[in-house]
C-alpha cells in the first residue's frame, strides 16, 4: 500500500473518531458547553489538558527547532513544563473552589469591576488569536506534505474539523475528543522515537538512548553530534549560545506564560473537586513530560541522521524525503561551488529569510530559486526547522505506516489544541462579553446560541490567520506566552494571594504589562525587525523573553497603585478567605 | 486546625516547594549549568541533563508530592473540625 493511501487511511479514521465522540458527547447547557458540567475524571482531564496544551508547536516543531539549538532548546523543555508547577500549586485549586466559567470571570469578580473583565477579555483574546494561528498553520504543514493538497485546502479542511466538534459539543464535546486526540499523539511520537532511537544506539528508550553510545561503537551519541556540529562550523551541541539573561528570562516567560493561558487554565474548572484540580495538573504534567522527555531525544537523533543522510551527497543521489520537501518548498538547495554535491554547514545561503522559487529547474534538476547567494560561507542547505518531526521517519527510512502516523498525530496536536482555543474564544465573548456586561437579560439557550456563533466566528478568523501566517509557528507561539505571562497571570496570582489589591491596581497592572510587552514585540518583530539582535535589546533579552520583564512590571505597577488607592470591599475579602478553603 | 493555620502551612508548604522548583530549573539547568557540564551523567553532561531531562522529571514530583502533602493537611483539618464539634 502506498505511503500516501495509508496516511488517507489514519488520517481519515482519526476524524471519524473525533466526530464521532463529538457527536456522542454534545453541549446541551451552558455549563456543559463552558466546563463539560464539571464532572470530567482527574485522570481523563489530564490527558485532555495535555492534548489541548501540546500545540502543533509541540509535537511538529519543538523537536526540530531544538536539534538546531542544542542546548538552548532546553528553554522549551524546561518552560512549557515548570509552569504546570506553579499552575497545580498557585492557581488551578483557587480557581476551581471559585467555580465560575471563565478566566475573566474570575477577575471581574475579584476585581468587582467591569472594566477589570473586559481588559481580561482584551488580553484573552488577544493571547488565543496568535496562538490558534500557529494550529492552523501547522495544519495546513502537515496536510500539503503528506496529502499533497495545497496548505490553504488543508487549513480549510481542519476548520471544517474543528468547526463541527468546537460549535457542537462545547467543552464537553471538546474534551471527550482530547482524550482520544492525545492517545493518537503520544502514540505517533513515541513510536517513531524508539524506533530511531533502535536504530541509532540499540536503546528503546529515547530518553536513555540519547544518552547512550552508538551501535557497534564506544562513542557517545551526544559527543558524536557535538563533533559532527564543531566541523560544519556549528557551536558544540550541548552547549549554550544564548546569554544566560536571555536563556533566564524566556525559561521564565514562557513557564508564567504556560501557568496564565487562559484554555489551560478553563481546563481545571472541568474536574469536580478542588483536590480533583491539583491531581489532574500532575497526572497532565505525567502526560505532557512523556513527550516532552523524547522531544530532546528526538531532536538529537534527527540532527545526527540529517547531517550523515545528505552531508557531501550528489544532488542527484540525494534521498527521497530532500526533494519532497524540496517541492513543497521547506527545503531549498543553491549549488553555490557548483560541484553538484549537497554541502551544509553554519552560515546563512541566501539572502532573505524563505526561498523564492522560480518555475526553472537547475543543472542537476533541483528547484531553480532566485535569492541572492551569501558567499562567505558554504553553506547551501536552507531547511525550515518545522519539518525536522515529520520529515525524521523519511529520514531514518522507517515504514510508511509510521509516517502516516506521524501525520495523523500532527493533526491531533494541532486540531485539540485548536479546538481548546476557540473554546475560550468563544465563552469569553458569549458569557464574559455579552451575557455579564452588554446584553444581561439573554437566556441560557440564547447564550449557548451565541457562543456557538462566536466559536464559529472565531474558526474563520483562525482560518485566515493560518492562511495568511504572520511568523513561523514556534515563533508565533512564544509571543502569546509573553503577553500571558505579563497580564493574566499576575492578575490572577495577586487576586489569591493578595487580599490588599484592589480594581485600580489590577487593571493598571494588567495594561502596563500588555502595553510594555506588546510594543516591545511589535518593535522588534514587525516594525524593525533588522534591529533585532542581541545588542540592541533591553538587558540582553530578546522579545521571546521579555514577558518575564513585562510581568515584573505588572507586579509593581498592581501593588503600587493598589496601596495609593481605596481598598477592597469587605465582600471581595471574604470572597478570597473561602476561595483559599479546600 | 484553624483555617488560618490551615493557610499559613499552606503557605510554607508553596514556598519550601516553590523553592525547590527553581534551583532544579533556573539553578541547575541554567545558572549552574555550565558549572555542572563538568560532571556526567552517562553519556550526559550533567548540566545537559538537567536542562533537558532532569528539571522536568522534577517537576513531576513536585506536583505529587504537594497533592499528597495537601491531602494531609485537608484530613488533618476535617479531622479536627469534626472533633470541635
Amino acid at each position: 500500500m502506498s505511503s500516501q493511501l495509508l496516511t488517507y487511511i489514519f488520517v481519515g479514521l482519526s476524524f471519524a473518531l473525533y466526530i464521532g465522540i463529538a457527536i456522542w458527547s454534545r453541549a446541551s447547557s451552558t455549563n456543559e458547553f463552558y466546563v463539560a458540567g464539571k464532572g470530567v475524571n482527574p485522570v481523563a482531564n489530564g490527558m485532555a489538558t495535555a492534548a489541548d496544551w501540546m500545540s502543533a508547536a509541540s509535537f511538529i516543531s519543538m523537536a526540530g527547532l531544538i536539534s538546531f539549538l542544542g542546548k538552548d532548546g532546553a528553554v522549551y523543555l524546561m518552560g512549557w513544563t515548570g509552569g504546570y508547577v506553579l499552575l497545580a500549586l498557585l492557581l488551578a485549586p483557587y480557581l476551581r473552589k471559585f467555580g465560575q466559567y471563565t478566566v475573566p470571570d474570575f477577575i471581574g469578580t475579584r476585581y468587582y469591576s467591569k472594566t477589570a473583565r473586559l481588559v481580561a477579555v482584551l488580553c484573552l483574546i488577544f493571547i488565543s488569536f496568535t496562538y490558534v494561528a500557529g494550529q492552523m498553520r501547522g495544519v495546513g504543514i502537515v496536510f500539503s506534505r503528506f496529502l499533497e493538497v495545497e496548505i490553504n485546502v488543508g487549513v480549510i479542511i481542519g476548520m471544517i474539523v474543528v468547526f463541527f466538534y468546537a460549535v457542537l459539543g462545547g467543552m464537553k464535546g471538546i474534551t471527550y475528543t482530547q482524550v482520544a486526540q492525545y492517545c493518537v499523539m503520544i502514540f505517533a511520537y513515541l513510536v517513531p522515537a524508539i524506533f530511531i532511537s533502535i536504530l541509532i544506539t540499540g536503546n528503546p528508550v529515547p530518553q536513555l538512548g540519547f544518552g547512550d553510545t552508538l551501535l557497534n561503537s564506544s562513542t557517545y551519541l551526544l559527543d558524536k553530534l557535538d563533533q559532527l556540529s564543531v566541523d560544519l562550523g556549528f557551536n558544540a551541541y550541548t552547549e549554550n549560545t544564548k546569554s544566560n539573561i536571555d536563556i533566564f528570562c524566556i525559561t521564565a516567560a514562557l513557564m508564567f506564560g504556560t501557568a496564565g493561558l487562559p484554555h489551560v487554565i478553563v481546563r481545571f474548572f472541568t474536574v469536580p473537586k478542588v483536590s480533583d484540580a491539583r491531581k489532574s495538573a500532575g497526572y497532565a504534567l505525567v502526560f505532557i513530560a512523556l513527550l516532552y522527555t523524547t522531544a530532546p531525544a528526538v531532536a538529537a537523533f534527527s540532527r545526527v541522521n540529517f547531517i550523515e543522510s545528505i552531508q557531501e551527497k550528489s544532488y542527484i543521489d540525494s534521498p527521497d524525503w530532500f526533494k519532497n520537501w524540496e517541492n513543497i518548498g521547506l527545503i531549498a538547495w543553491q549549488d553555490k561551488n557548483e560541484d553538484g554535491f549537497i554541502n551544509y554547514s553554519a552560515g546563512k545561503p541566501f539572502e532573505g529569510s524563505r526561498p523564492i522559487f522560480t518555475d526553472n529547474t537547475g543543472s542537476q534538476g533541483e528547484r531553480e530559486i532566485a535569492n541572492t547567494p551569501i558567499n562567505d560561507n558554504s553553506n547551501e542547505v536552507y531547511i525550515d526547522r518545522d519539518i525536522m518531526v515529520l520529515a525524521n521517519p523519511e529520514i531514518a527510512k522507517l515504514p510508511a505506516w509510521v509516517m502516516a502516523l506521524v501525520a495523523a498525530g500532527g493533526l491531533a496536536a494541532a486540531l485539540s489544541t485548536a479546538a481548546g482555543l476557540l473554546l475560550v474564544i468563544s465563552s469569553s465573548i458569549s458569557h464574559d462579553l455579552l451575557k455579564k456586561t452588554f446584553m444581561p437579560k439573554i437566556n441560557e439557550r440564547q447564550e449557548l446560541f451565541y457562543a456557538r456563533c462566536s466559536a464559529a466566528i472565531a474558526i474563520l478568523i483562525a482560518g485566515l490567520f493560518g492562511i495568511y501566517p504572520p511568523a513561523f509557528v514556534a515563533q508565533v507561539v512564544a509571543f502569546a506566552f509573553g503577553l500571558a505571562a505579563s497580564t493574566i497571570f499576575p492578575a490572577l496570582l495577586l487576586g489569591i494571594f493578595s487580599k490588599r489589591l484592589n480594581k485600580e491596581g489590577a487593571i493598571a497592572g494588567m495594561l502596563a504589562g500588555l502595553v510594555f510587552t506588546a510594543s516591545y514585540i511589535i518593535y522588534f518583530k514587525f516594525l524593525f525587525s533588522e534591529l533585532d539582535s542581541s545588542s540592541n535589546w533591553l538587558f540582553g533579552i530578546s522579545p521571546e523573553g521579555i514577558g518575564f520583564l513585562g510581568m515584573i512590571i505588572n507586579f509593581v505597577v498592581a501593588i503600587l497603585v493598589s496601596s495609593f488607592s481605596t481598598k477592597p470591599p469587605i465582600e471581595v475579602g471574604q470572597m478570597v478567605d473561602k476561595i483559599r478553603l479546600p | 486546625m484553624s483555617p488560618q493555620d490551615y493557610w499559613k502551612a499552606n503557605l510554607k508548604l508553596l514556598a519550601a516547594l516553590l523553592f525547590i522548583w527553581f534551583v532544579i530549573s533556573f539553578g541547575f539547568g541554567i545558572i549552574l549549568s555550565d558549572f555542572l557540564d563538568q560532571f556526567s551523567l552517562g553519556g550526559f553532561k550533567l548540566g545537559f541533563w538537567f536542562a533537558q531531562q532532569g528539571s522536568i522529571y522534577g517537576f513531576v514530583i513536585l506536583i505529587f508530592v504537594y497533592v499528597f502533602a495537601m491531602h494531609r493537611l485537608e484530613k488533618k483539618m476535617k479531622n479536627q473540625e469534626e472533633d470541635n464539634e
